[in-house]
């Protein structure tokens, strides 16, 4: 459904992709994990349309994202739902007038009919009872969450998260998960999960591929990368402190330090 | 790096922004036909942006006025000629003060403002989600805050002007007993509509289309950090600054010049 | 705040800026004068038209009746020729009246009276003022007085 080919990206000096090729299937939950600063999000952007890359494309049902023009780059858009890592709220509506704000902009449906998508859709995601709270009253988890009723007011055929789970109490991570795969699964919607949680990750991704230093180090079910041979993906996956990307940030002895300074 | 590189590299840095600024601003002006669509948006800035800088301009004017008024009686008694207070303050006002000050703390009220909100506003990624869910925010959050100041403005500077000729009045006539009618007749007979109040009105335009352009460039363009955002509203109000000055100037020249 | 009331501000905020406005065009201009009732042009030819300026009032009898409208030299007589916008109040001018140019004041702007003829004729639109006087220049009258005084 989307497929990116040798795709090359760098911003200033940091050649953050450096040729990749990934394929993201649909109807199933494909995660992009690797550690902080590995371009996750700009990946996203650069599915999206915002960033144009530097070698290489990325095809959305076949169309180079990047060679459409302007309208139907929004028209793409539509189908696409995103989910900020910050929920990106519209902070001077409340959580009802989010809902319906792409519904409102984009289509002519009279105002009856919105107020039973918006419900519906929060009732999707267990917020139907915050539906008049302003963004800033609510918490973290539950802004997450009502982003999410808001990525799926269009019935997008895609959904890409950014970062879910980084930040949550247990509880919310419980909830954000069962919604990802309970919503992939009704809604039948592909889903591009990018995050480096990689527990909650992989318990419902069904394929995932790992990045860091803008090339792929590892891809596979979540299975196959737990019992992966590659010790940097080991370190990873069950997140030890030290392996092939070491504890110590590269320094001179540190006795010849101490001792001669 | 020796000077001229350091020059090169502002100047051609400068060039880059002044370019990035012109195509976002004709982007801006794009959207007025949405804007028309939805006027909603339009009246809801024109409140933040020109109601809420209401009591700021009219207090000010009355003051600059009330001081016009006295500087003005002290100084034209000197030579018999306090009849023609009237000229003085309205000519002063109409023609410089009430566009130039209106304008400056405009810049500095309103135009700071709207510079933090859109730097906020793009720091908390509003304005890329907007973008995914297939609405330019160009149309959306920019266009109207633009029509909304160009329309504020210059209904803000007949204001300024009104309420400081009201001032000046008030010093001059009530406090310092300079006679009424005089007052307004002379002024009448000497200030004239068209050459006068709406060169004036003219001034607050082109003050208008710039600051707004500049806040709300410096928002969009600002680093999505705290930093950031603080420095492009203190950008926001000195380079708004220097401009309003630098056209008064030319236009002044232009206007007034040839008469 | 809730869409009713924002709207209400706004809208006495525009209506405040029009009061306004229309306060700086009728008390503090001249903005109505002669545009209720229409006015005439008349013309006339001065030899001098030095300080006179355009928009410069036009009075009979100490009365403001118009306006100077322009002042072009004419190349053909080598004189300043005048125009000026007659307020169509006044329409019994007899055709030999005749147009001085005075000084308001001792330091004042220079201003046209007009002085009333005697003819049952009257001027209309488009017509020329055959008697003119011009301008007092300064110069001209001390180099006057010095001269007289200089022959006594």
């Amino acid at each position: 459904m989307i497929s990116i080919h040798n795709l090359s990206f760098s911003r200033g000096h940091n050649k953050i992709f450096d040729n990749i090729s990934l394929s993201i299937r649909p109807n199933k939950i494909t995660a992009i994990m690797g550690p902080s600063g590995t371009g996750k999000t700009t990946l996203l952007k650069l599915i999206g349309g915002q960033i144009k890359p530097d070698k290489g494309n990325i095809l959305v049902n076949k169309q180079d994202i990047h060679a459409l023009s302007r309208t139907d780059l929004y028209n793409l858009r539509k189908k696409m739902g995103m989910l900020f890592q910050s929920g990106a709220l519209l902070t001077d509506m409340s959580v009802y007038d989010n809902i319906a704000f792409p519904i409102r902009e984009h289509t002519e449906l009279p105002e009856s009919i919105i107020r039973t998508i918006v419900l519906m859709k929060l009732n999707a995601v267990g917020l139907r009872g915050a539906k008049n709270l302003m963004p800033n009253e609510l918490s973290g988890g539950m802004a997450r969450r009502v982003a999410m009723a808001r990525a799926l007011a269009l019935d997008p055929e895609m959904i890409l998260y950014d970062e879910p789970f980084t930040g949550q109490d247990p509880i919310s991570l419980g909830i954000l998960v069962k919604l990802i795969k309970t919503l992939n699964e009704t809604l039948k919607i592909t889903s591009i999960i990018v995050s480096h949680d990689v527990e909650e990750t992989a318990s419902i991704a069904d394929y995932i591929y790992v990045l860091s230093g803008g090339k792929i180090m590892g891809q596979g079910s979540p299975d196959a990368l737990y019992n992966s041979d590659n010790a940097w993906i080991q370190q990873f996956m069950q997140g030890k402190s030290d392996g092939p990307v070491p504890f110590h940030y590269p320094a001179p002895n540190f006795e010849t330090e101490l001792w001669h300074n | 790096m020796n000077v001229f590189q350091v020059i090169g590299h502002n100047t051609l840095a400068s060039l880059a922004k002044l370019g990035r600024a012109s195509l976002f601003l004709i982007a801006i002006l794009k959207g007025l036909g949405y804007v028309v669509m939805h006027p909603r948006l339009l009246i809801k800035q024109l409140y933040s942006i020109g109601v809420l800088s209401f009591w700021l301009i009219v207090i000010s004017g009355l003051f600059v006025g009330l001081v016009l008024g006295l500087q003005g009686v002290y100084t034209l008694s000197r030579f018999g000629a306090e009849a023609s207070l009237g000229v003085m303050v309205a000519a002063a006002l109409v023609r410089e003060l009430g566009p130039v000050v209106s304008a400056l703390l405009f810049a500095g009220r309103a135009g700071s403002a709207l510079t933090a909100e859109i730097g906020l506003m793009k720091s908390t990624e509003q304005l890329s989600g907007m973008e995914m869910m297939a609405i330019d925010p160009l149309k959306y959050i920019f266009a109207p805050r633009f029509f909304a100041g160009f329309i504020s403005l210059p209904l803000l500077a007949i204001l300024f002007s009104s309420f400081g000729i009201l001032g000046g009045y008030i010093a001059g006539v009530e406090l310092l007993h300079v006679d009424a009618g005089s007052y307004w007749s002379q002024m009448q007979s000497a200030i004239h509509f068209y050459s006068d109040i709406m060169n004036g009105v003219i001034k607050s335009i082109i003050f208008a289309w710039m600051i707004l352009w500049i806040a709300l460039f410096e928002g969009y363009d600002a680093p999505p950090t705290s930093e950031g955002v603080s420095r492009a509203t203190t950008r926001t109000v000195v380079n708004s600054a220097f401009t309003i000055l630098f056209f008064d100037f030319l236009l002044t020249a232009l206007m007034f010049g040839a008469s | 705040m809730n869409t009713k009331s924002i709207e209400i501000y706004v809208g006495l905020f525009v209506s405040s800026a029009i009061a306004a406005l229309f306060f700086l065009a009728l008390q503090v201009s001249n903005l109505n004068a002669f545009n209720q009732n229409g006015s005439y042009t008349l013309s006339a030819h001065f030899e001098n038209a030095s300080g006179l300026k355009n928009k410069a009032v036009v009075s009979i009898a100490g009365v403001p009746v118009g306006r100077v409208s322009s002042i072009q030299f004419d190349s053909e007589n080598y004189d300043a020729f005048i125009k000026m916008r007659i307020d169509a109040r006044y329409k019994s001018l007899p055709s030999d009246t005749s147009a001085s140019i005075f000084t308001a004041g001792l330091l004042g702007e220079k201003y046209i009276g007009l002085n009333a003829g005697g003819l049952d004729e009257f001027l209309q639109d488009g017509d020329t003022i055959e008697l003119t006087q011009s301008a007092i220049v300064l110069e001209e009258l001390i180099s006057k007085f010095l001269f007289n005084a200089k022959d006594d």
